[in-house]
């Protein structure tokens, strides 16, 4: 569990994070939604430690993260996993020796057992094949999930994922969204998820924390998030038509008023 | 002020590269890879720059020495000397500044504004001592190596010249390279080449590891790291000229 207490960031005379609480829980999908320029980026940034916070606190299992002397952020980091935005592979690897690295850096494992280790992890998120490959010689999707299966290859306690869903289409985004969510419990792992991504969020928002200009504006799951009458977060989710559409449709089916097993073909004749 | 401000980064930056490997052998691995990287991939162009230089500098100091007074073997002493106090250090390291310093400066700099540094950083890795310290320790070691190789070879080329031009023999030219040969030259020569490598290496793995912005800025970040080691590099040069001779 990550407890984050009172924290605030700023920026020369810019506050970016004002006074934010929230607990991260465990075995669950913990998403952190915002337009851009809400300060959630920053907010991933303090929790994982590459900023430090102005003043509150960041507890990992009960222990002060933020105040912790440089071996003590060394060990708690090494339980950390995390999934960049541009995935943040390392261009001169092959794809194999991109998941390896953290088997080489912090294990004393024979190398055929962190081949093992790194066959599994591939295996796991269906990429067996890519593994002789380059970073640029594989799309998007398949960038996101090397940099899933690097950050899972010491299976960490605790997964960060910046907009994993950003610049992928609609499909390999459901793709990226499924295999997080498994692993997240499969590993009871604790994830935090930066995301503009509506579906993700009514997909696997366990918990879902709005940041509005550097405030926790709501905070629920995605259940929770259809009724919610917070005008801010409306306008943010449900910005277009479409989606207003789609939020009525997931009230009514919520309150049993229609069947969630409806049958699509009655529906379009 | 803004110049102050960089300069304590830089310092900062050299202070906190020291800390305990994580794993010594991926830092090894790396060091060796640096080494290959700024020994064996400038290899080519220094080869070329000295046997060049030194057939130039035969030619153009015969060129100015035509009193029948001076012996022929006096070419040879010059351009031994020439090269080994100023070519082989000075204008090699200049080059290297650029090809090496360069690529350091971009390696690093792409890396920041792709987040490979913060994946190394939340991986729980002294990014400063997994990429900047094997560089500056490759530099050490590769550089003074390509100087000597550039003095040899500049010498070399010189005598290939004269002897090509018809200026002087082989025979006069070895002659005239024992001639007054002092040892203290070599020292001063490799005293050079040491402070010229950590300034190649430092500075661009400076301004590479703490660029901000995208694919403009690590072009600005990579020219500005050349400009400034090769200012750095001159007037070194003339401070340990001042100092050591």
């Amino acid at each position: 569990m990550i407890e984050v207490r009172h924290i605030k960031k700023g920026f020369g005379d810019k506050i970016v994070i004002n006074d934010v609480s929230a607990v991260m829980d465990d075995g669950k999908c913990n998403l952190i939604i915002g337009a851009s320029g809400s300060g959630k980026t920053v907010f991933m940034k303090c929790l994982v430690g590459l900023f430090r916070p102005d003043s509150g606190s960041i507890l990992y299992d009960g222990e002060d993260f933020t105040n912790m002397d440089a071996a003590g952020k060394k060990e708690i980091r090494k339980k950390i996993g995390m999934l960049f935005q541009g995935s943040a592979l390392f261009d001169s690897l092959t794809v194999e020796k991109n998941i390896q690295f953290p088997l080489d850096m912090f294990t004393n494992w024979t190398l055929a057992e962190k081949r093992k280790r790194v066959d599994e992890v591939l295996d796991r998120v269906e990429l067996r094949d890519a593994n002789k490959k380059f970073p640029a010689e594989i799309s998007g999707g398949m960038k996101k999930r090397v940099g899933i299966a690097r950050a899972i290859v010491l299976n960490p306690k605790y997964l960060f994922c910046d907009e994993p869903n950003s610049g992928l289409d609609p499909q390999t985004s459901l793709v990226i969204d499924k295999l997080i969510k498994e692993l997240t419990q499969e590993f009871n792992i604790t994830t935090v998820i930066n995301t503009h991504d509506m579906n993700s969020v009514m997909e696997i928002g366990d918990k879902i924390i709005y940041m509005y200009k550097g405030d926790k504006e709501w905070e629920g799951n995605n259940k929770e998030i259809i009724f919610s009458k917070n005008q801010r977060l409306n306008e943010f989710i449900f910005a277009s038509d479409f989606l207003r559409d789609a939020k009525d449709m997931r009230m009514l089916e919520q309150t049993g008023k229609i069947d969630n097993d409806r049958n699509m073909e009655d529906l379009v004749r | 002020m803004k110049f102050i401000q960089e300069f304590g980064r830089y310092i900062l930056m050299l202070r906190d590269m020291f800390s305990k490997p994580e794993n010594r052998k991926v830092y090894w691995k790396e060091f060796m890879h640096q080494c290959n990287d700024i020994g064996i991939g400038s290899l080519g162009i220094v080869v070329i720059i000295s046997v060049f230089m030194g057939a130039v500098s035969t030619l153009q100091t015969a060129y100015q020495l035509v009193s029948p007074l001076i012996p022929k073997s006096s070419i040879a002493q010059i351009v031994r000397d020439t090269v080994l106090l100023e070519f082989a250090p000075t204008l090699v390291c200049i080059v290297l500044a650029g090809v090496v310093g360069s690529k350091i400066a971009s390696e690093l700099g792409n890396m920041r504004v792709s987040e490979q540094i913060d994946a190394l950083e939340i991986m729980g890795i002294n990014t400063k001592t997994y990429l900047v310290l094997p560089k500056i320790v490759a530099a050490l070691v590769v550089i003074p190596m390509l100087v000597v190789i550039s003095a040899g070879l500049g010498i070399w080329g010189g005598r290939l010249a004269g002897q090509a031009a018809n200026i002087l023999s082989t025979t006069d030219f070895d002659k005239g390279l024992l001639n007054a040969f002092l040892p203290y030259n070599v020292f001063f020569a490799m005293v050079k080449a040491y402070v010229f490598s950590f300034i190649i290496s430092s500075v661009p793995a400076f301004y590479g590891y703490y660029v901000q912005g995208g694919a403009l800025e690590i072009g600005r970040a990579s020219t500005k790291s050349v400009v400034v080691s090769c200012v750095l590099i001159l007037f070194a040069d003339y401070v340990l000229a001042a100092i050591l001779l």
